[in-house]
């Protein structure tokens, strides 16, 4: 467990800004508690600094997990959210997408969204925008990039896609043994 | 003894109903000068009696019609001989499923009233033995896993635990408050064809699921960490811990979660919980459930959780689910029935011994908290009440309290001739043909602070040398006349003793965590140079 070096800190928050835009000070500057980034075997995590100076005594080979894992670099030095970020961008998020009630299961399968599954949306999201998927009770499902703006959609045909998937919360079940 | 006469009681109750709906007319005066009558205290007794006799004249009468006899009291019901037993277990003369369950049935109305219903010449460890070997034959289990567990009960009831355990227990989940409020979540489920109602008065978290048109561990509330899926009889370890919010907590064996979420939950992500679990693959699935139920407070590590006072300490509670044989599982786990053996429950409550220790030694006595719960899925005394017991002789600074849980039976007392800390009521079992939830034990004990500890000198240790290398639950029969070696046990140079102790005392406090102040490390120090030099 180490803090992120810079070139790590620059991957990480540029991944994070797709979402959360100028909302990511918020993520540093928090009100009730500092919190932190730290770094344990290609694992990003983001936890409150009391919880991070307790874990510093679990040894590297035994520590697993703390606070909230965000994703993980690639041996190529990339690196990708995964759906344990959800909380953390769901909080910040500036840009919506929410699915009808058939197009759920669909997304939690890990397809990406039909123009006929799109219930709403954020007014005036720009293409390729980070946009965290919400079904219609307002349960954060997963999160995607928009294949084109909220203006554009509209002249769509039904089974266009309108946000690529990148995560759902259907890989705690499907990818349970390379999430950890 | 009187919880058995009890018991007979019960049992015999329903069969006299049952013969009475098989023939109404047969006596019906009698009926009426039963139910008419009022009770009183003072006819409350011959009342039960001539009730009791009747019962058993009735169930009788219903058990040779059963076995096609229909001559009452004169169908003996006859023992196979030893040889006969001998050659059935070879494998010489097949029973029958049927048979044996006659068979069974008969046994237990001989030993219910022995002196009845006892072939003359036979003995009471004959008809035991006959019924052990049947119910291992019937249920599928090996005969030492039988005859452990019915040990357990008076006999008619251990024939309702076998059966219990054939049964599925209902489905439970729990809502995650961190996520959803129960209400919103048992709405959102109906509305996905799940049948399900609240568990109970005693949990505010917990539906039970009776039939569900989607499987109910994949809806997208359970993707969304909305609930978790988990036995009701796991509610109740945490129930007793109570953790606060803002305290450091330890899950000693926490995969795969259910637990240390619950907890997280109850302490609203706040403090810290720190989840650990020996097996490094089932950290996978625990983290995976940590993250989906949205707990940001919790330290997911892997060690053995021997090591650790060492690791760290100063806890304010400890939740020990300590590694169990699973005999209170067994309808989910049926693999149990045959593959235990003596030996597993020897290691297995050796470790228990070793973890509840450790369990003991994280906490920071000087806490509010300062709470250890230690729990089990199994029904066993010497992985329950002997562990616990151990807990309280080698640790006299902890002592038990209520679960503050309640309902559940008394833990034992005493068992087989072993007599454990009078305190042992305090615990709380739970059984699957009584509470309908899985085979349960939960013992909370209060850590005070350790100063209170009297110099007990050398017979301690070479007792507790001993009981670490043989494991044996080893019961505390001779609760005093340990202490009085002690005495004996004593340095002859009384300011030698002195040192000893006080670097004892030292040592205590490094282990568990506790930062000396530079002075007294000195001390420690140069007390431990002492020590060695002995």
């Amino acid at each position: 467990m180490r803090p992120l070096t810079e070139e790590e800190t620059k991957a990480v928050f540029s991944k994070l800004a797709n979402y959360v835009g100028k909302n990511l000070v918020h993520l540093i500057d928090r009100a009730d508690a500092p919190h932190c980034f730290r770094l344990h075997r290609d694992r990003v995590f983001y936890v409150s600094e009391s919880l991070m100076r307790l874990a510093v005594s679990v040894a590297r080979p035994n520590l697993v997990s703390l606070g909230t894992c965000l994703g993980k670099f690639s041996k190529t030095g990339k690196f990708r959210l995964h759906i344990t970020a959800l909380d953390v961008l769901g909080q910040y998020a500036k840009h919506k997408v929410w699915i009808k009630p058939n197009g759920e299961m669909p997304f939690l399968y890990g397809n990406h969204v039909a123009k006929a599954h799109l219930g709403r949306i954020t007014e005036d999201t720009p293409e390729h925008q980070g946009v965290v998927v919400y079904s219609m009770n307002d349960t954060a499902l997963g999160f995607g990039v928009t294949a084109r703006s909220t203006l554009d959609t509209r002249k769509l045909d039904p089974m266009a896609i309108v946000v690529f998937h990148q995560a759902d919360v259907g890989e705690y079940l499907r990818d349970e043994d390379t999430l950890f | 003894m009187d919880f058995l006469d009890s018991d007979e009681e019960e049992e015999a109750v329903p069969t006299k109903k049952k013969a009475r709906f098989a023939e109404p007319s047969s006596d019906e005066d009698e009926d009426d000068e039963d139910e008419d009558g009022p009770i009183t205290a003072s006819n409350m007794e011959a009342r039960s009696r001539a009730l009791e006799a009747k019962a058993a004249a009735e169930a009788a009468a219903n058990f040779a019609e059963a076995a096609g006899e229909g001559e009452g009291e004169e169908a003996m019901f006859e023992l196979p001989s030893a040889e006969q037993q001998e050659a059935e277990k070879e494998g010489g003369v097949p029973v029958e499923l049927g048979e044996l369950q006659l068979r069974m049935r008969e046994c237990v109305k001989v030993l219910g009233d022995f002196k009845k219903w006892a072939a003359p010449g036979r003995s009471r460890s004959e008809y035991v033995q006959q019924l052990v070997a049947d119910i291992a034959n019937y249920y599928g289990y090996n005969e030492f896993l039988a005859e452990k567990l019915f040990d357990l009960f008076p006999v008619s009831e251990a024939i309702e635990f076998f059966e219990a355990n054939e049964l599925p227990r209902p489905v439970t989940i729990r809502t995650n408050t961190l996520r959803a409020r129960r209400r919103d979540l048992a709405q959102a489920l109906i509305n996905r064809g799940v049948n399900l109602e609240p568990v109970g008065k005693w949990s505010k978290v917990g539906l039970q699921v009776f039939e569900s048109a989607v499987p109910i561990g994949a809806t997208p509330e359970y993707l969304a960490g909305q609930y978790m899926l988990q036995a009701a009889s796991s509610f109740l370890p945490v129930m007793a811990l109570e953790p606060q919010p803002g305290e450091r907590v330890l899950d000693m064996a926490s995969a795969p979660g259910g637990k240390t979420t619950y907890i997280s939950a109850l302490m609203q992500n706040t403090g810290v919980v720190f989840a650990n679990d020996a097996n490094k693959e089932r950290t996978k699935g625990l983290t995976a459930n940590v993250h989906r139920l949205g707990c940001r407070n919790v330290v997911v590590c892997s060690y053995d959780g021997r090591q650790f006072p060492k690791v760290m300490g100063g806890f304010d509670r400890v939740l020990l689910d300590a590694p169990c044989s699973g005999t209170g599982v067994i309808s989910k786990d049926a693999g149990v029935k045959i593959n235990k053996s003596v030996r597993d429950f020897t290691l297995l409550s050796h470790l228990q011994k070793q973890l509840i220790l450790c369990a003991i030694d994280s906490i920071n006595p000087a806490s509010s908290g300062a709470t250890v719960v230690y729990s089990t899925c199994s029904v066993t005394v010497d992985e329950n009440e002997s562990v616990v017991d151990y807990a309280l002789r080698k640790r006299p600074h902890v002592k038990l309290v209520p679960t503050g849980l309640e309902f559940g039976r008394e833990g034992f007392r005493a068992y087989k001739g072993k007599v454990f800390h009078e305190s042992l009521a305090l615990t709380r079992r739970y059984y699957p043909h009584v509470h309908n939830m899985d085979g349960f034990f939960v013992a909370r004990l209060k850590v005070g602070k350790p100063g209170k500890r009297r110099a007990r000198g050398e017979s301690d240790e070479e007792e507790e040398e001993e009981e670490a290398r043989d494991g044996a639950p080893a019961a505390s029969t001779v609760e005093k006349g340990g202490r009085g070696d002690a005495d004996k046990a004593a340095f002859d140079d009384a300011a030698d003793a002195d040192i000893i102790r006080e670097s004892k005392r030292k040592y205590l406090l490094k282990h568990k965590g506790i930062k000396l102040r530079p002075k007294a490390a000195v001390d420690a120090a140069r007390a431990a140079g002492a020590d060695e030099s002995d």
